[in-house]
């Protein structure tokens, strides 16, 4: 990689690169992505490399590993370009005859194909798969095509461009202009604009001044900001070089959680690539304007995902947010004024310079422009990571491209914003999603955690998960909301437990009430949309358990009573195995029983068996 | 106490009590837990009295005052996990191995432990062992990915 000295020197070599570089070359992208790791995604990769060889191909296909393909349900992905045939549940057995069939004739595997759940009708080409064709990929667009690790890569699809742009066309006044013209408003949760944050700082006359990328992405069940630090790292970098370049910083610091150790190792890379060519450092692409990034690394607090928490950790100390005014962009690291943005805001920046602020704005409700990742996980039958303009429907995304509930079961409600968000009811599905529309509903965007609950789901038991979680991660710093969730969690679990009261529903909402007017932070203030949404929306459900003492999703342990039905039971002894307190007893080959007075109500005879002879009521 | 090694981790830094946490992290990961003697140097070293350190090795959750086990099992208790039933897969993880979730087996072998979310929810319930990520980890695929560590 050549150090580059001027524009011109950057626009040849990506001329030359293009030139060397056939687009019709074959190529092999296995997904190396959040959602296919986990299911074998390298001895994937293995096997091709190794089929490859044999078969005289290594020099003719290119194989790369890449970031999430999207419909992580299919895991582990492969794409086959140029055709764009996409094969989903690959596993290394399958190489030899993708290799054989598709690499060799020209021909697609069938059976490794994406099949409409209710048409049963086929699709082997991306363009053809109703997942891909509802969304508006711009943050992921390059995740499939890239080699994360390879700089090439990334500037051979236009990358560094916006940063080119910035530089050499552009002051950093019009740089602020445009991103405040472009309407884009934060992606970590809070949605303030992103101009005026860079505004403010740009205008506070100290120095020096700093970046942060935000990349704690605490929220359970999001996974959009890891899939981009892996799959498009330099995406972040150049958002961060062109945003440092307009408010004058002379350090940027990516935070990443401590729980992505991959997303740590391709950020360094990227980081490493490019101060060898010259995009960071000392006069970045001899415009006179110096700029360098380091990483640091979170140490599991998710409180610490707030911007002034996180700004304290970075200096050594405890993660404990602090009121504000003022804000970081005023005082913020070291007591400089600090612009923090989340890695979704940080890599939309590039493509709003190069592309420019009017076809940003054209995208988008009126005052949520752009774009949004959501990862959609849950009882769909679809997951993964959807790339959406703002304002499409809770339906469109969970019927259309989630492809609707798994087994057909009915939708009992849609999660966002994490722990501080919501339960969205069905009532709502045609909402069109946008930062407003989440909150008049009683929820929030937040990071784009979407979680798709059914039936099987309880939602006094969610409302519990969620509290639980917060008591548990709250710093403890004022008291309402260390009080206050102790408070609420001490009567979901008297609920849980079936010694419910019908008043304890109004003393939760009480609660709630001093806990949003007067915690610090924004963990305190909105820990309790959880527990409004789901008591104004499911009602019934925290009636069932208190009245009745019933909780029908089967999920409140307390309540279920675990039997084995003697007819179905094999007598395996499965279940004996599993249980932790000895509480099933029976000879072998005959009917078990289960002691109740014993049985903690775990739920593993259950998992265990797999005749479906034990049951809950 | 092996000065040499604590050495070779405080020269990656400047010398400022902002490294404190970075440091800290450092001897976690090489040590798998934060010695007693070790603070003591770093605290000199960092400028930075003992109380703080001690804040802050109890705030955050990767540090541990104990040592841990050879390998880190860490189980996803996330949104998407739990409603998968991932606390089955932390009982029944916690039953072979005879050891409570936050504590390590009496042979060092394994250290327990749930975590907020590994960011793998399309494959819930999630759970990792060391580097190393699992998806859809039912009960009874539990005894197969603990002999690969066994
Ligand atoms: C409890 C809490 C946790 C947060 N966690 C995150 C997080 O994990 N990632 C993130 O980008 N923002 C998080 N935020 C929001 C940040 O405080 C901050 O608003 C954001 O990083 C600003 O970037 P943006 O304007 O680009 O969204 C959190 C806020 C609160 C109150
Ligand atoms: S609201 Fe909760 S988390 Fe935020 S500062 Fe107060 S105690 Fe800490
Ligand atoms: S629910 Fe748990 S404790 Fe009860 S019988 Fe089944 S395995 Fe044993
Ligand atoms: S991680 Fe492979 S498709 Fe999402
Ligand atoms: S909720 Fe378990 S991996 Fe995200």
């Amino acid at each position: 990689m050549p150090r580059f000295e001027s524009i011109d020197h950057l626009r040849e070599y990506r001329r030359q690169l293009m030139a060397k570089r056939d687009a019709n070359q074959p190529q092999v992208l296995v997904c190396a992505g959040p959602g296919c790791l986990p299911m074998g995604s390298e001895e994937v990769a293995a096997a091709f490399r190794e089929e490859l060889e044999k078969n005289g191909l290594a020099a003719k296909v290119v194989l790369k590993e890449c970031g999430c393909h999207g419909l992580c349900a299919g895991a582990v992905r492969v794409l086959i370009r140029p055709q764009e045939i996409t094969y989903q549940h690959v596993t290394s057995e399958d190489v030899p005859e993708i290799v054989e069939k598709t690499l060799k004739e020209g021909q697609v595997v069938d059976r490794l194909v994406y099949e409409d759940l209710h048409t049963q009708e086929k699709a082997a080409y991306k363009k053809d798969i109703p997942f891909f064709k509802g969304q508006m990929p711009i943050v992921l667009r390059k995740l499939d095509i890239i080699d994360p690790t390879s700089l090439d890569d990334y500037l051979a699809l236009g990358g560094y461009r916006g940063l080119r742009k910035a530089l050499m066309e552009m002051k950093p006044d019009d740089i602020i202009d445009a991103i405040d013209h472009s309407g884009l408003r934060g992606r970590g949760g809070g949605g303030f604009p992103t101009g005026r944050k860079w505004r403010i700082c740009q205008e506070v006359e100290d120095e020096p001044k700093f970046i942060i990328c935000n990349g704690d992405e605490g929220d359970p069940g999001a996974f959009m900001d890891r899939a981009v630090m892996e799959g498009d790292p330099h995406a972040v970098l150049e958002g961060m070089i062109i945003g440092a370049f307009a408010i004058g910083a002379s350090k940027g610091y990516i935070y990443v959680r401590h729980e992505y150790p991959l997303a740590v190792s391709r950020l360094q890379l990227a980081i490493e690539q490019a101060r060898e060519s010259g995009f960071l450092g000392k006069n970045i692409l001899r415009s006179g304007f110096d700029f360098d990034i380091k990483i640091s690394r979170g140490a599991g607090a998710f409180v610490c995902g707030e911007e002034t928490a996180l700004i304290h950790s970075m200096e050594g100390n405890i993660g404990e947010p602090s009121p504000r005014p003022p804000y970081p962009a005023q005082s913020g690291l070291f007591g400089k004024p600090t612009v923090i943005n989340n890695v979704e805001t940080w890599a939309n920046v590039p493509e709003i310079i190069n592309l420019g602020a009017d076809w940003f704005a054209n995208i988008g409700t009126e005052k949520s422009k752009g774009t949004k990742v959501f990862s959609l996980v849950g009882a769909v039958n679809q997951t993964g990571l959807v790339e959406v303009p703002m304002g499409t429907t809770l339906r469109q995304i969970v019927y259309d491209l989630g492809g609707g509930l798994r087994q057909d079961r009915e939708f009992k409600a849609v999660q966002t914003g994490g722990p501080s968000g919501g339960c969205i009811p069905a009532q709502f599905l045609d909402l069109p999603v946008d930062y407003d529309s989440l909150q008049s509903v009683g929820s929030i965007m937040g990071s784009g955690g979407m979680i798709v609950m059914d039936t099987s789901s309880c939602m006094v038991d969610v409302a519990r998960y969620f509290i639980n979680f917060l008591y548990q991660e709250s710093c403890g710093k004022c008291t309402p909301c260390r009080e206050g969730l102790k408070q609420i969690l001490f009567i979901l679990d008297e609920i849980i437990h079936g010694r419910g009261q019908e008043e304890h529903l109004g003393l939760m909402e009480e609660l709630c009430n001093a806990m949003s007017a007067a915690s610090i932070c924004g963990l305190g203030k909105s820990a309790v949309n959880p527990i409004r949404s789901t008591i104004k929306y499911f009602r019934e459900e925290y009636l069932a358990h208190i009245r009745d003492k019933k909780c029908h999703a089967l999920v409140c342990r307390p309540l279920l009573k675990y039997t084995v039905d003697p007819e179905t039971c094999t007598g395996c002894l499965a279940c004996v195995r599993e249980c932790p307190v000895g509480a099933i007893s029976g000879k072998k080959k005959m009917a078990q029983e289960i002691d109740q007075e014993l049985c903690v109500k775990c739920g593993l005879c259950y998992e265990a068996c797999q005749f479906e002879a034990v049951k809950i009521e | 106490m092996d000065l040499p090694r604590l050495e070779t981790i405080l020269s990656r830094y400047e010398g400022e009590s902002a490294d404190l946490i970075p440091v800290l992290q450092d001897i976690q990961d090489a040590y798998s837990y934060l010695p007693k003697e070790e603070l003591h140097v770093v605290s000199e070293r960092l400028q930075v009295p003992l109380t703080q350190i001690y804040s802050v090795a109890t705030f955050f959750k990767m540090f541990s005052l104990i040592p841990k086990g050879k390998h880190q099992i860490k189980v996803c208790t996330g949104t998407t996990c739990h409603l998968k039933g991932s606390h089955r897969v932390a009982e029944s993880l916690s039953h072979r191995l005879g050891v409570e979730v936050g504590y390590t087996t009496k042979d060092m072998q394994f250290s327990l432990d749930t975590v907020g979310c590994l960011g793998s929810c399309a494959q819930a319930p999630v759970m990792m062992v060391d580097d190393k990520y699992f998806g859809r980890t039912t009960v009874d695929k539990v005894p197969k990915i603990l002999k690969l560590y066994k």
